[in-house]
């Protein structure tokens, strides 16, 4: 039995495993240990994803239920990876950079990690609450890296107080479900709101509800739990905030699918309430809210708020083609800031990093070449077809129109062309502006690697389609059995 | 052949126009003149075959539009008026081209006039030689960019710019009555083919439409629309203001479209459409009243002109106005025929002017002009050939055509017809005063240019006096020699199907029966208009000025051209530049962008100003906004549960 369940966390295990043995090399190892260990930590990702997609990928539970594999769960811990891998190796040579570079940063990454795939597979609220905390806690730290910067100290310090906050509601609303069903574990509790079928469900376990939903709202920082968002990202490590606006929004987004198809899959009628409210209210602050932003990183905030209320307005339709829509946004989304963020990270002039927009004004002829993957990037993310942003839309507003939710996808459009000012607008300063100096040249291979590999995904997916549809349609059919 | 006489200028025009900057100046001009001098050719040969032989050909080209019972395809068709129109057209152009060897010699873009001017000339045939409404709407058209291009070629100059548009615009004015006469056709008959409708013509004759709540004659209704579109291209009197301001373009363009071609598509068109206006009296007499105002119009603002291509082009207008009250009394082939002989010496004047402009260091205006007939002998001659050919004295061709025209308008008989009738005779007088006005000014009497413009005088080169010889050949000639061919006693054997008259309609064929006063009248009139401006401007120089202080009032009113340019500025230009403005300021600018973009824009960034604005930075007020939307869930839940 226990070599069962042990061989279903094996991935989990392999990275805890990873975690505590650089840990060790890190502190052990003579000079700066870095680059070793975050090129080990990415080959920890990689093998954990290797034996992920080597295991069997029926569902599959473990530890009495606490622990659940299936393929959305594959799905959503591939993105968590691939992610974590892509980020961690954009790291490195920012690090060194920035002379923040300690052996530590890829390890808490790992350590984050792990915390996502165990949220993803939680099978019990307590599960969740234990990955979510273990991916927390390191991100807390991150924020707060560069230890001796003012603003990423207070960053982390605000992410801190509002996570613990967020985590407290979290437990709140465990604790409420628990009391008025009586069971954490999601299998149960499917069951026993599925019993009350007919009759109106218990206000105690909304209520409950509401504070988990809350709790995951704030990791995805949907409006209103969006606060923290642009203060940390402009005040952290760029290279922090490419992971945070890229990992941790995956896992959390996943889980929340998760949950509110899963253990509340029967109050559907209820949740969706609140998810359209929330998802019109991040459409509507990550246009608006973006549009006076002159600093890259803060204006990337609130293009990802929008972008979360966009990826919402797919669960609010609550539907099978509705979640698929949501789990190819949230992959193309992953291709799109992995680039945007590379090229933020190479805004560097004389060695000094810099953030602001108008700091790319004639980039088109100082860096051609960067200048037009990022116009591709920024006209993905605005939404402009034939480049992947426009389909991870388009799924996600087509399944909100067949599910008859006409307001959110009106809203929805109308907010995204009011973003895709935004995005224009760091395009014409690109291309039209006067160069206001060059970037330092040099570029990294790994930031070779993710550019070249994110264009290739937003101009291929309109070509090739058929891989990334299909594997999120198998994944989101688990939360629809029958 | 056929096909050559109406591509050769579309080539040579591509030629020019495409490659003048490689293969220069001098080829341009090579091939542009060469294209015509074959074109005119063929259409001496054509004449032959299908005038004199009797031979008319339609070449069909192939199928251009076929969509449900709108049936267009494009052909040639050679008949007599066709050959008559492409012997004007093709010689005529032929001649300015050569011409405008000498006369552009100084320009900077050579190829691009002589490209101009060959595609004027194809759009020209093209218009002549259609088959059908449509086909000739293209001819019709292309004209009209040709000339828009051709006034407005010193674009450098607003005043050129200004009269190219003004010229686009008041023929748009008459095309669009042109395609709704179009339209009006093809309604009616259910086709644009030429031999369907006039086939067709006489069984409609009594077709009556409801228009605007009255009950019309059908026919009536098309003629008088086809003609607003003759009205426009042959500056009738209303539409007639582009014709003096296009005086902007180069003077061969003047003598080209102005004298010999474009303006006579009007008269050409309504002649090619005589079976169906011959079936309507009301637009005969409608044709008839215009064209004979505008005869007497413009003859009376010709007489007080002082630029000298403005001169000749109110007299274009006039005599205009002669072809079309010829239409008017059923008189298709008098009509045919004055534009044929018009076309001679009109173009002999416009060139000759255009001589005298180039000898008087591009001065325009004949009061400063003067005493210069002795230093340039030849124009001096040519232009008095001219003017005895238009003011109608014998044996020059304007007198056997307008003699024709005049008579025929007596000899219909009709209301219409005596009006016009007398209206041309006093036009005719007028004409021979402002020929020999103009002459006397210019060639005679003391000079009154200063010294140094004199000094400068001198005779055009050989390559621009040729032409004019020729021209002033035709002149001479081509009224004796046209008459009996055009409207003598047999000239049912020289028209053929071409031009239809009704039975009734008898003003040409009792033209040799009017009474002698009338034969002679134009005559004795034209020879006292050449007698009143030599006693004016000779004898008695002081007289012009002391009428034109005494009769102030009738002076500036004939100056100013009857305040038409006045009266449509204030009628319709400014209306609609104010509604325009309107549109743009009030309904674009205030509105539309205001509103949409503007607004919406400025509405966008004051959100996300304020958007922005509740990012504080205080981690208490982010605190208590989750704490909100928390207590703003729950509640929304405690609400719906009650």
């Amino acid at each position: 039995m226990i070599t069962a369940d042990l061989a279903t966390v094996l991935p989990e295990l392999l990275l805890a495993l990873a975690g505590l043995g650089l840990l060790m090399f890190g502190v052990f190892h003579k000079g700066d240990a870095t680059r070793v260990v975050s090129v080990l930590a990415i080959l920890a990702f990689a093998a954990a994803l290797l034996v992920m997609a080597k295991g069997d990928t029926q569902s599959i539970t473990a530890f009495n239920g606490l622990f659940q594999v299936d393929r959305f769960t594959v799905f959503s811990k591939g993105l968590i990876l691939l992610a974590a891998a892509f980020t961690t190796a954009m790291s490195v040579d920012f690090l060194e950079k920035e002379k923040i570079g300690r052996f530590e940063y890829p390890v808490l990454i790992v350590f984050s990690t792990l915390g996502m795939l165990t949220m993803v597979s939680a099978g019990d609220f307590l599960t969740l609450y234990m990955g979510l905390e273990l991916q927390s806690l390191p991100l807390y730290v991150l924020a707060a890296y560069n230890r001796d910067n003012q603003r990423a100290t207070e960053a982390g310090l605000k992410y801190f107080v509002l996570g613990a906050l967020a985590s407290g509601l979290l437990l709140y609303g465990i604790s409420l479900v628990y009391g008025f069903a009586g069971t954490t574990q999601f299998s149960s509790l499917t069951l026993v709101l599925g019993a009350t079928e007919g009759a109106a469900p218990s206000m105690g376990v909304i209520v409950g509800m509401v504070f988990i939903l809350a709790g995951l709202a704030f990791k995805i920082s949907a409006v209103p739990f969006h606060m923290w968002t642009p203060d940390v990202y402009e005040g952290a490590p760029t290279s922090v905030t490419a992971f945070f606006a890229v990992t941790p929004k995956i896992a959390a987004f996943t889980l929340l699918i998760r949950v509110l198809e899963g253990p509340f899959g029967q109050l559907g009628h209820q949740w969706q309430q609140v998810i359209v409210v929330i998802a019109l209210l991040s459409m509507f602050v990550g246009s608006f809210g973006a549009l006076g932003q002159n600093n890259i990183k803060r204006l990337l905030a609130y293009s990802s708020i929008g972008h979360v209320g966009f990826a919402l307005v797919g669960l609010a339709a609550g539907t099978e083609m509705g979640i698929q829509g949501v789990l190819v946004y949230l992959a193309i989304y992953l291709f799109m800031n992995i680039g945007a963020f590379a090229i933020v990270m190479l805004m560097r002039r004389k060695g000094v990093a810099v953030e602001g927009v108008d700091d790319l004004a004639g980039l088109s002829k100082t860096h051609p070449a960067l200048a037009y993957v990022m116009a591709g990037v920024m006209f993905s993310m605005a939404g402009i077809p034939p480049l992947a942003g426009f389909w991870g839309k388009f799924y996600v507003f087509m399944a909100a129109v067949q599910a008859g939710l006409w307001t959110l996808s009106i809203v929805g459009l109308l907010t995204s062309v009011v973003s895709a000012f935004y995005y224009l607008r760091v395009i014409k300063v690109m291309f039209m502006d006067e160069p206001k100096g060059e970037f330092d040249r040099h570029i990294g291979k790994p930031a070779k690697l993710v550019l070249v590999l994110s264009t290739a995904v937003i101009i291929l997916f309109s070509i090739f389609p058929g891989p990334l549809l299909s594997s999120a349609k198998v994944a989101a059919q688990v939360l629809f059995p029958g | 052949m056929y096909i050559a006489v109406v591509f050769l200028p579309l080539l040579g025009s591509i030629i020019a126009g495409l490659f003048g900057r490689v293969i220069g100046d001098r080829a341009s001009q090579v091939v542009t003149c060469t294209g015509l001098g074959l074109s005119a050719l063929c259409a001496a040969l054509i004449f032959q075959t299908v005038a004199i032989d009797g031979h008319s050909v339609t070449v069909p080209l192939l199928t251009w539009i076929k969509s449900g019972g709108l049936d267009v395809s494009w052909a040639l068709r050679f008949d007599t008026l066709t050959a008559v129109m492409l012997i004007v057209v093709t010689f005529v152009s032929f001649m300015v081209h050569v011409y405008s060897i000498g006369y552009m010699s100084h320009d900077h873009s050579i190829p691009r006039f002589m490209s101009y001017l060959s595609l004027f000339t194809f759009a020209m045939l093209m218009l002549v030689t259609a088959d059908n409404l449509v086909q000739m709407f293209f001819g019709w058209e292309g004209v009209g960019v040709a000339s828009y291009l051709l006034i407005g070629f010193w674009y450098h100059k607003p005043s050129a710019c200004a009269a190219a548009i003004k010229a686009f615009v008041v023929n748009r004015v008459g095309d669009f009555g042109f395609a709704l006469g179009i339209f009006g056709t093809f309604f009616l008959f259910g086709t644009v083919g030429f031999d369907d409708i006039f086939a067709a013509a006489p069984s409609k004759a009594q077709t009556i439409v409801h228009f605007f709540g009255c009950d019309v004659n059908a026919i009536t209704i098309v003629s008088l629309l086809l003609f607003v579109g003759a009205m426009g291209k042959s500056a009738q009197l209303g539409l007639h203001t582009w014709l003096p301001d296009a005086m902007e373009g180069p003077t061969p363009v003047s003598a080209l479209i102005h004298a010999a071609t474009m303006v006579t598509a009007g008269v050409f068109m309504v002649s090619r459409m005589s079976p169906l206006f011959e079936q309507s009296e009301t637009a005969l007499a409608v044709v008839t009243i215009i064209g004979a105002a505008t005869a007497f119009f413009a003859a009376t603002v010709g007489c007080v002109q002082n630029d000298i291509k403005r001169v000749i082009a109110y007299s274009t207008c006039s005599q205009l106005g002669y072809m079309f009250f010829a239409i008017g009394v059923s008189a298709y082939p008098a009509a045919i025929f004055h534009l044929f002989t018009h076309a001679f010496f009109k173009a002999l004047l416009f060139l000759g002017a255009g001589s005298v402009i180039h000898a008087m260091s591009d001065e325009q205006d004949i009061r400063k002009m003067g005493g210069i007939g002795k230093h340039i002998k030849v124009t001096c001659a040519l232009m008095w050939i001219g003017s005895l050919a238009l003011a109608g004295i014998p044996p020059f061709a304007g007198h056997y055509s307008k003699d024709a025209i005049l008579s025929a308008a007596w000899a219909s008989g009709s209301t219409s017809g005596h009006i016009a009738f007398f209206l041309g005779m006093g036009a005719a007088f007028m004409t021979a005063f402002y020929s020999w006005r103009l002459l006397i000014l210019v060639f005679h009497g003391k000079p009154r240019a200063d010294d140094h413009v004199m000094g400068h005088v001198h005779e055009s080169p050989l390559v621009m006096i040729i032409p004019l010889l020729v021209l002033a050949v035709g002149a001479v000639l081509s009224g004796a020699v046209g008459h009996d061919m055009f409207v003598g006693e047999e000239n049912h054997e020289f028209w053929r199907a071409a031009i239809a008259i009704l039975p009734d309609h008898t003003a040409l064929a009792s033209v040799e029966h009017v009474p002698d006063w009338v034969e002679h009248g134009p005559l004795v009139l034209a020879v006292s208009g050449i007698a009143l401006a030599y006693l004016l401007y000779v004898v008695f120089p002081a007289v012009p000025s002391f009428l034109a202080t005494n009769l102030r009032g009738l002076y500036l009113f004939a100056l100013n051209k009857w305040y038409f340019d006045e009266l449509y500025d204030f009628l319709f230009v400014r209306p609609a530049f104010k509604i325009g403005r309107g549109f743009w300021q009030g309904g674009d600018g205030a509105l539309i962008d205001g509103v949409g973009p503007d607004g919406v824009a400025a509405a966008a960034k004051d959100i996300g100003r304020r958007v922005a604005l509740l990012q504080s930075g205080y981690l208490y007020h982010y605190a208590f906004a989750m704490l909100i939307g928390i207590v703003a869930i729950v509640s929304w839940y405690a609400f719906m549960a009650h």
